[in-house]
């Protein structure tokens, strides 16, 4: 049953990321990546972490997605130009990231980690529930959960700054 | 006081006396700055007399004291000091350099009073002194070069005085240049002498030398003769010797300080210093005294037909420094060393009188334009008939006492060393005869142009101002031999200066007369007691039947000048058409100038240009724009990956990493 | 399924995400294809979290949200001023940074 699922979602991950990747309209790209959150989020379930897997689909799949429509409904989605400037670029690209997966699977697999191959250890139910989170996040991790707010702040402030209609400039460019 | 602090205050005075009128010449009247400076060498020549009594009121043995200010450097297995060597040769070269300078500063205070650079005339006149008390006072091998070094430029910079006259300037740089061949010479000698013996202070050198060395080892004969060309280049031996005619451009007082009396003996102290070592190689010894002989007799020739006075007295100085080198080389070290300072005294008079005559000439040199100064010039031509007569060596006189000794040793050493005595007392005729010929054609007889006029209006002839060699207008501004100098008639204190040295040139003789006093053999005895040679003395009744010789020979000499220059006036002329070719090889100075400058000015020419135009062109401007070329090109390419895209960046950084991660995975397996 | 598979799943993507960021020439996607290397690495840390057996990894997992959060806010910001002025909405037509 687990097995099943977990193939499920991990086509259902990697058909997303292939969307995103190759789908000429950056609309259709963005609906790819929901469709690929989504699918990360029953993968979480399945390694049980449960609160991962929510707050993967109500912020990631929720808000940041939702940033991302307004945007791309505001910008428009314009096709790309099919020219390439840079000599070998399409040609390297998809060679340099077959490279990459393959060190990284083969560093993974041939790896003297014998707990890889396992299941993982038996953990009780509340694991990975929020009030195990909760626990962590206001006890053992204070410092981040805090400094990741302000870094929060931070960046909802910027944005403003960034795309905020400056007086003097106004819509000229 | 000690002598050792009397000989420090020796080397101050002058030293001081440089620099003071050196820094305020805007400040001090021209007048003001001659009494500086020769208030400074007086000085200089009172604490010499200072140390000098100190010295005596010593035993003999312990006359020798070695004083240091500081170190310069101690490390390695060196240890230079600055440091003097206080001991009766040293004060004898002291008292010889301070008196006579005083006296031709004295003398230059009224000759140089119109020239325009009075001020640094004294300045670098002071500093001259300084650096040869130095060269004589030092106590170790680096200061007698650093002295050596000084002296060489103060001589450059007196001969080029006239820096505006390009024969000055042509005549200080070759007077330079072939001393600092000699300077090389000279630091080679150091440098060996530390190899081998691993100090250079005096006093450690010369006790150690004989233990060290075997007679005519080759280390010890190589030290000597690279000394040699130090002190022949100096003492303007052959083949050294090009210099010392063209450096009579300087000014008069110049020729008389420099070129007479100390800078060209400096190479006779320097053998009679390091008399230890040349013991030990006695062929070194014997080329030095041939060369001497050798030069004695060139020169001699040469000053026969030579027209321009000074040049003429010259190379009568280079003849005499022969006599002294000989002297000093085959053991003869006192009457060396007498020889030296009668030759100061008579020497810078001649060379003083001279000036006094081309004064009045209003700056033409040639003897054949001069006549009749006898009655023109009273005191000069006194004073001139005293120098002549001590160098001619006239019984009585100090030349007569002085050359005659070196001679009579040569007959005592014996053997081969007889050939010295007898070409000796050749180019001692040839003294004379050259001595008298300049006497005689100058003073008696009808006064020429300028002279009439000295006696008519008794102001001195006025020319205008230009340079009989090369022609061009003289410049006004810095100054130029002849018109604006002064003659002894009109200046009291060149008739002060003159007067003195006549007096000794006279009688200086008598403090060492064979068999009476010789008391500068007994003074200079400690100095040279190491020495096998100084024990072999001449009997009294050998000197005196060697001044017999000398006598004769003298008024012999002085007998042919007047036959050939009063008597028979047509005899010279005559004499020349009959050996031309011998007359004109002896005006050309045996052609030495044109040797040099095939043998190494030429070659020396040629190796410049073909740096010039083809190693500095195409190797070094190569190698630098080459470097220029990689460098930009390296650039140029390297310029390529900034490119601007953000994509091939990124490329590069996951490449990077796929190599970085391949790497990994390999090395771990 | 052992957590090899999770962990050679969570490489795919990442290789995925960076062919896509190399390929692409719209500012938008390539955020995107930035999404998804984040997520990829979220992937593998709550997989390793479930190896290890503590919840230190999803703690983490939700700190590189927060953070791609963040990241994203301010790269949209950037898209939404570029597309005021008028500038081209195109990665290799902005490239003044160069030598």
């Amino acid at each position: 049953m687990e097995a099943v699922l977990f193939f499920l979602a991990a086509i259902g991950a990697l058909g997303g990321a292939v969307g995103v990747v190759a789908l000429r309209n950056p609309f259709f790209s963005v609906l790819a990546l929901i469709v690929h959150l989504f699918s990360l989020s029953v993968l979480f379930l399945l390694l049980a972490s449960a609160f991962v897997a929510a707050a993967q689909v109500v912020v990631y799949a929720g808000a940041v997605m939702v940033l991302y429509v307004f945007v791309v409904a505001y910008v428009g989605s314009d096709q790309e130009s099919a020219w390439e400037p840079i000599p070998g670029q399409q040609f390297l690209a998809p060679l340099l990231g077959a490279a990459l997966f393959i060190e990284l699977s083969v560093a993974v697999l041939s790896s003297s980690l014998i707990a890889l191959g396992t299941d993982g250890p038996h953990v009780g139910r509340g694991f990975g529930n929020p009030a195990a989170i909760g626990h962590l996040l206001l006890e053992d991790f204070l410092l981040p959960f805090e400094a990741s707010s302000i870094l929060l702040l931070l960046a909802a402030v910027g944005a403003v700054v960034l795309a905020g209609r400056r007086k003097e400039e106004g819509e000229a460019a | 006081m000690s002598a050792t602090v009397w000989a420090w205050l020796v080397l101050l005075f002058p030293l001081l006396g440089s620099i003071v009128i050196g820094l305020s010449f805007k400040v001090v009247p021209a007048k003001a700055a001659g009494v500086i400076g020769t208030a400074a060498i007086a000085l200089a020549f009172a604490c010499g007399i200072g140390a000098l009594i100190s010295l005596l009121g010593e035993s003999p043995e312990a006359r020798h004291h070695a004083s240091s200010l500081w170190d310069y450097a101690s490390a390695a297995g060196l240890d230079i000091k600055l440091g003097i060597f206080v001991d009766p040769l040293s004060i004898f070269m002291v008292l010889i350099v301070t008196g006579v300078s005083t006296l031709i500063h004295l003398y230059s205070f009224g000759y140089m009073q119109s020239d325009e650079g009075y001020h640094r005339f004294f300045s670098y006149l002071n500093f001259f002194v300084f650096s040869m008390l130095l060269l004589v006072l030092a106590g170790n091998f680096v200061l007698l070069i650093v002295g050596w070094a000084f002296v060489g430029f103060a001589s450059y910079a007196l001969v080029s005085f006239w820096y505006r006259r390009t024969t000055a300037t042509r005549a200080g740089m070759k007077a330079f240049v072939i001393n600092v061949v000699g300077d090389i010479g000279l630091t080679l000698a150091a440098f060996l002498i530390f190899r081998e013996l691993g100090t250079f202070e005096y006093s450690e050198v010369f006790a150690k030398a004989p233990h060290v060395f075997h007679t005519n080892e080759w280390s010890v004969t190589a030290i000597c003769l690279l000394l040699l060309v130090g002190a022949f280049a100096k003492s303007a031996q052959l083949p050294f010797h090009t210099w010392l005619p063209d450096a009579m451009e300087g000014p008069t007082p110049v020729s008389s300080l420099i070129h007479a009396a100390t800078m060209v003996t400096a190479g006779v102290y320097l053998i009679a210093r390091t008399h230890v070592l040349f013991v030990l190689a006695p062929t070194a010894a014997d080329i030095a005294a041939f060369v001497g002989l050798a030069t004695l007799l060139v020169a001699g020739t040469i000053a026969l037909v030579m027209t321009d006075l000074k040049r003429a007295i010259a190379y009568s100085t280079m003849s005499q420094i022969g006599y002294m080198i000989m002297g000093v080389s085959i053991g003869a070290y006192s009457a060396g060393m007498f020889h030296l300072m009668t030759h100061a005294f008579f020497k810078a008079l001649l060379f003083m009188a001279a000036g006094s005559i081309i004064a009045a000439m209003a700056n033409n040199q040639n003897i054949d334009d001069m006549k009749g100064f006898g009655k023109a010039m009273r005191f000069t031509s006194i004073t001139m008939l005293c120098g002549g007569l001590a160098l001619a060596a006239f019984p009585g006189t100090s030349g007569f006492f002085s050359k005659d000794e070196i001679l009579a040793y040569a007959t005592a050493r014996g053997g081969m060393y007889e050939i010295f005595t007898v070409l000796g007392y050749f180019g001692a005729l040839l003294t004379a005869i050259y001595t008298f010929r300049l006497i005689f054609r100058v003073l008696p007889g009808k006064p020429c142009a300028e002279a009439q006029e000295l006696i008519d209006t008794g102001h001195v002839h006025h020319a205008h101002p230009f340079n009989p060699a090369t022609g061009e207008e003289e410049d006004t501004d810095v100054g130029f031999p002849g018109a604006d100098h002064h003659i002894a008639e009109q200046s009291w204190p060149m008739r002060v200066a003159m007067g003195v040295l006549a007096f000794l040139a006279l009688f200086a003789g008598l403090v060492q007369v064979p068999g009476v006093d010789e008391t500068i053999t007994h003074f200079l005895d400690p100095v040279f007691a190491d020495s096998p040679l100084a024990a072999i003395q001449p009997s009294v009744a050998a000197s005196w039947a060697g001044l017999a010789i000398g006598a004769a020979i003298s008024l012999a000499g002085i007998g042919i000048a007047y036959w050939l220059y009063i008597a028979r006036p047509e005899t010279p002329a005559a004499l020349i058409r009959r050996f031309r070719p011998l007359h004109t090889f002896l005006v050309n100075k045996w052609y030495f100038d044109e040797l040099i400058d095939i043998l190494v000015v030429k070659p020396a020419l040629a190796i410049g240009r073909f740096a010039d135009r083809t190693f500095e062109r195409f190797v070094v401007g190569g190698l630098i724009t080459g470097t220029e070329d990689v460098v930009g090109g390296t650039g140029r390419i390297v310029r390529i990956v900034q490119s601007g895209f953000l994509r091939s960046y990124a490329l590069l950084l996951v490449a990077g990493f796929a190599g970085l991660g391949l790497y990994f995975l390999l090395s771990s397996t | 399924m052992s957590i090899e598979w999770y962990i050679v799943l969570s490489s795919l993507l990442f290789a995925v995400g960076a062919t896509g960021i190399l390929i692409r020439r719209s500012p938008m996607v390539i955020l995107l294809c930035l999404e998804l290397m984040l997520n990829a690495g979220n992937l593998a840390l709550v997989a390793f979290s479930r190896m290890v057996g503590n919840q230190q990894g999803q703690v983490f997992a939700i700190v590189v949200m927060v953070i791609a959060a963040c990241e994203v806010v301010i790269g949209l910001g950037l898209i939404v001023a570029l597309f005021r002025r008028k500038l081209p909405l195109n990665v290799d037509d902005l490239r003044e940074l160069r030598g």
